[in-house]
């Protein structure tokens, strides 16, 4: 923890985006966190991210729960909304705040601790209900806070500090997504923003749940020979299958790719991704064959990342609901609440 | 790019943009660090070692070191070094006994020095301790120089002139004033051991215009100067042009608002952005209400009845390219100028008619002489020249750098050694970590602007001639000045074997300086940075491959602001903040 603040000094070359913000606009506060976090890196890949989507920070919700990952929210956007919630409650808040206020981006930032065990269940009913959000995993395999017990995305066989080894079986985020019916699954690594920062910003332009599980090594507990989620096995092991460039609405494309190889996706507020397939057998857009992939080449070891599992078309929690356009949040009192004649109207249509 | 190599010291010390930009490399840095923790003797006796004069400098150094300091690029306004340096004069305690002195047991060897300006005291300065007999030749009644009769004691005081001059001739310099040297020859024929020529360039340029002969009232700036620091002059005319627009244009311009002059103009031939005086001397004339009048080429004096009524100037024009070069000029017009009195300061050439031409000590075309960049020897062996007498006029830190590098020559001359037999300077490193996130600098960046120095009022100032005009900083000015420095010397040192790639150092820089990414050649490498490295003046350090991936660290030097968030955020020290001390040998290190 650093006692100074970061210098407000700037590159002066830095660029400012059509809002006339920089990249440091979108900064928060100085990082608690301990030197190295993979966490910090997420959180710088967040405030790239913001800043080229050029996304006005008072349109943005920030949602955690608890441990070291759901303090990040605290060191990016501090002039957006946020809430810190109950351990692995997020998802409710996040449901809440989304039923009421349908027009922000939602962005939640969970840990493995958060959402695959004290959160499980939440974490699973979110997707379930395709709600439209980011849903970010800082995935580092061990209770960071608590000094580092192994947490349920440990893998079987990796090493804890003391050189024990985890006996229990691992649960997948991605997999679970995939099975739960996330409609935008991905995964990538905290050391690789080239990778991430195209993730992020399709995850928050698609229309419904985005997962991104990203490895994020735990450097104090989990960094060492024998873990399998520190930053030189991920290295060691990172297998993109599909590469995800981001173009927002209205922006001409530049990147030049071979007919064939790569396959546009255009979302539902016109930006639109262009996914290049590096693995060739991977299919992204079939779920089962998606799972069985990902399965098979985790069990020889590889980190699979890249855009995993996406559909573009699945409705969301308000699609499926049929609820009005216009967000609660605007609406008329009147029409929010229309009085004990309306309520007794209806409940003579029970009777 | 290959890896930089950081064990020459000449890497570190670029990054040092103040030290490397000043010519006798004083450590700025560290003095600053000095007077903020309230050791003003320690930071004099800093800047002495390099400097030698300390309180003169930090009232008139042309400071090269501010215009290169880093807190420019980053914002705009550089640190106020050159004042902090008089705070530390000011508030310097008697550090007389910390002087050197010279030995009991003289060495025997005899050294002539021309001139008591800077140059020919920095040498004895330099000598005098080591043991050497020197002999200091003046033709004037009093020490200094040019320092003394060219910058008004409004700017310096004599006082303070007399202190620090008085330092090193009371160690034991064998001073003879009233004695100019003649002839170069009957100074050779008393058997020195070696000459030193420190005599300045004391010839003001002349303005050979159509009038000039006819009247008594047109001034050499440098000549009409040592008049008044000399007491020999106490008036001057209402209506007074000065011709030329350098600092002794400037120098005369104020003397004269406070001799009697009324209407005051200082007349340019090109536009302000030509201009040779320095930004905050022009500031201070401004201040006083003198005009600078723009693009007025003199043409003729006007003479009426034997006596100067004004000049004639011709109205100028220029086209000037996108990079700031006259392409062409031409004369629009013609206007006249009332004056009483003219004053020429466009320039001065060091000339030496006491020199006698077949001694084997050669001159240029332009009467200069053929003077060795390196050792500062003239063709004659053991004849040195230093100062504005070696190179035409320059500042006076320079010539106190010519000072240590021609004593160096000297002591080899003397010791029968080769004169390019020097020293190269050397470096020190050590890390300033004191805890987990604490280190023994100010790593706190301070937002605060530059603090302006405190004049004394217009109206009193003029009431005398020797009113110094700048006060020195208040003490809540130190403070904060002091904290402006970035301490450019506490280096980002790095250790490629260390890393493990978390781009924790990247994520927090706040100026983008650093960068990960495959090795590239300088020019591409430049382009593909955080932020893109386009100020070519400023050096990429590219370290060796990273051990995970095989890219390499790549750091643009430019706007670093040294607040060490990289260090604090590394978890495995592959960065540290390293103190870098240049050592400068000497002449007293080559015994």
């Amino acid at each position: 923890m650093s006692y100074i603040s970061k210098p407000v000094a700037r590159h002066p070359g830095q660029k400012k985006n059509s809002l006339g913000l920089t990249a440091r606009d979108y900064e928060g506060g100085m990082s608690t966190l301990c030197a190295g976090c993979g966490h910090d890196s997420i959180t710088a890949a967040l405030i790239q991210a913001f800043f080229e989507l050029e996304v006005p920070p008072h349109r943005v919700a920030k949602l955690s729960g608890i441990g070291c990952s759901s303090k990040t929210p605290a060191y990016f956007l501090s002039a957006s909304h946020g809430l810190n919630s109950v351990h692995g409650r997020m998802p409710s808040i996040a449901t809440g705040a989304n039923a009421a206020c349908s027009d922000l981006t939602y962005v939640g930032i969970s840990g493995d601790g958060d959402s695959l065990s004290i959160g499980l269940g939440q974490f699973a009913h979110a997707m379930r209900r395709n709600l439209n959000m980011l849903y970010i995993i800082e995935n580092n395999g061990v209770y960071g806070l608590t000094k580092g017990q192994f947490s349920a995305s440990a893998d079987i066989g990796s090493k804890s500090k003391r050189g024990v080894p985890n006996r229990f079986e691992p649960i997948d985020p991605v997999l679970t997504a995939i099975a739960m019916g996330g409609s935008f699954v991905a995964r990538s690594f905290s050391g690789d923003k080239q990778q991430l920062v195209p993730l992020i910003k399709a995850g928050m332009a698609h229309k419904g749940f985005a997962l991104l599980d990203i490895i994020s090594p735990c450097v104090t507990f989990n960094d060492h020979d024998g873990s399998t989620k520190s930053y030189k096995y991920t290295r060691d092991n990172f297998t993109e299958v599909t590469h995800a460039d981001f173009v927002p609405p209205a922006q001409e494309i530049t990147i030049k790719y071979d007919q064939g190889s790569v396959q546009p996706v255009t979302l539902h507020d016109g930006s639109r991704i262009y996914l290049r397939k590096i693995a060739e057998d991977y299919d992204p857009s079939d779920r089962s064959s998606a799972s069985a992939y990902i399965q098979s080449h985790q069990e020889k070891g590889e980190v699979v990342t890249g855009l995993l599992y996406m559909n573009s078309d699945a409705p969301d929690m308000h699609a499926t609901n049929q609820t009005v356009a216009t967000p609660l949040r605007d609406q008329d009192y009147s029409v929010l609440c229309p009085g004990a004649d309306a309520l007794k109207a209806l409940q003579h249509g029970y009777r | 790019m290959k890896p930089t190599d950081t064990s020459h010291p000449d890497y570190y010390h670029k990054v040092v943009d103040c030290q490397w930009g000043c010519p006798a490399h004083t450590n700025v840095p560290e003095y600053i660090r000095l007077i903020a923790n309230g050791q003003f003797s320690d930071a004099y006796m800093l800047n002495r070692e390099s400097n030698v004069f300390p309180a003169i400098l930090g009232r008139v150094c042309d400071r090269p070191c501010e215009p290169a300091c880093r807190r420019r690029r980053v914002d705009e306004k550089p640190v106020a070094i050159c004042r902090l340096k008089r705070v530390a004069a000011d508030h310097r305690d008697d550090i007389t006994d910390r002087l050197p002195t010279a030995p009991e047991q003289k060495n025997g060897k005899r050294v002539a020095c021309i001139g008591a300006g800077c140059a020919s005291l920095t040498v004895a300065n330099d000598l005098v301790p080591m043991g050497y007999e020197v002999v200091i030749y003046e033709a004037l009644d009093k020490t200094g120089g040019l320092m003394r009769t060219n910058i008004p004691a409004f700017r310096l005081p004599g006082k303070v002139l007399d202190e620090e001059i008085n330092y090193i001739v009371d160690m034991g310099v064998d001073l003879r004033l009233n004695s100019p040297v003649n002839s170069m020859q009957a100074l050779l024929e008393e058997g020195y051991d070696a000459v030193f020529v420190g005599s300045g360039a004391p010839k003001g340029k002349e303005l050979n215009l159509p009038g000039r002969d006819a009247a008594d009232r047109i001034h050499i700036g440098i000549e009409w100067l040592e008049s008044v620091a000399f007491e020999h002059l106490d008036s001057i005319g209402e209506k007074v042009l000065i011709i030329g627009v350098g600092n002794t244009a400037m120098d005369c311009c104020r003397t004269s608002l406070r001799l009697g002059g009324k209407d005051v103009k200082v007349m340019a031939r090109k536009p302000r952005e030509f201009f040779k005086a320095s930004d905050w001397e022009l500031e201070d004339a401004e201040e006083e209400q003198v005009e600078i009048v723009i693009n007025h080429s003199p043409k003729e004096f006007v003479i009426k009845e034997g006596k100067l009524v004004g000049m004639l100037f011709e109205q100028m024009e220029y086209d000037i390219d996108e990079n700031g070069r006259i392409t062409d000029s031409r004369v629009t017009g013609e206007k006249f100028f009332p004056c009483d009195d003219v004053i020429l300061a466009i320039g001065q050439e060091n000339a030496f008619p006491w020199i006698e031409r077949d001694l084997g000590i050669e001159f240029d075309q332009w009467d200069v002489p053929a003077v060795d960049a390196t050792t500062f020897q003239s063709t004659r062996a053991g004849v040195f020249f230093g100062g504005d007498s070696a190179f035409g006029p320059k500042n006076i830190i320079w010539a106190v750098e010519h000072g240590h590098q021609a004593s160096i020559s000297i002591h080899n001359y003397c010791q029968k050694r080769e004169l390019t037999d020097r020293l190269p300077p050397t470096m020190n490193l050590h890390s300033t970590k004191m805890g987990i996130h604490e280190w023994s600098y100010s790593n706190d960046y301070n937002p605060a602007s530059r603090r302006q120095m405190p004049h004394v009022e217009l109206k009193k100032r003029f009431k005398k001639i020797n009113i110094e005009v700048e006060l020195g900083f208040t003490l809540d000015q130190v403070i904060t000045e002091v904290e402006r420095c970035m301490n450019c010397d506490v280096q980002t040192a790095f250790f490629d074997k260390l890393c493990i790639e978390c781009d924790a150092c990247i994520d927090i820089c706040p100026v983008d300086c650093l960068t990960i990414t495959h090795n590239g050649s300088e020019q591409d490498l430049r382009q593909r940075l955080s932020a893109p490295a386009e100020n070519p003046e400023q050096d990429l350090f590219v370290s060796g491959d990273l051990p995970h991936t095989g890219r390499v660290m790549v750091k643009d030097e430019d706007v670093c602001v040294h607040c060490g968030l990289c260090a604090e955020r590394c978890p495995t020290g592959a960065w540290d903040m390293q103190q870098f001390k240049l050592d400068i040998p000497f002449a007293e290190d080559h015994q």
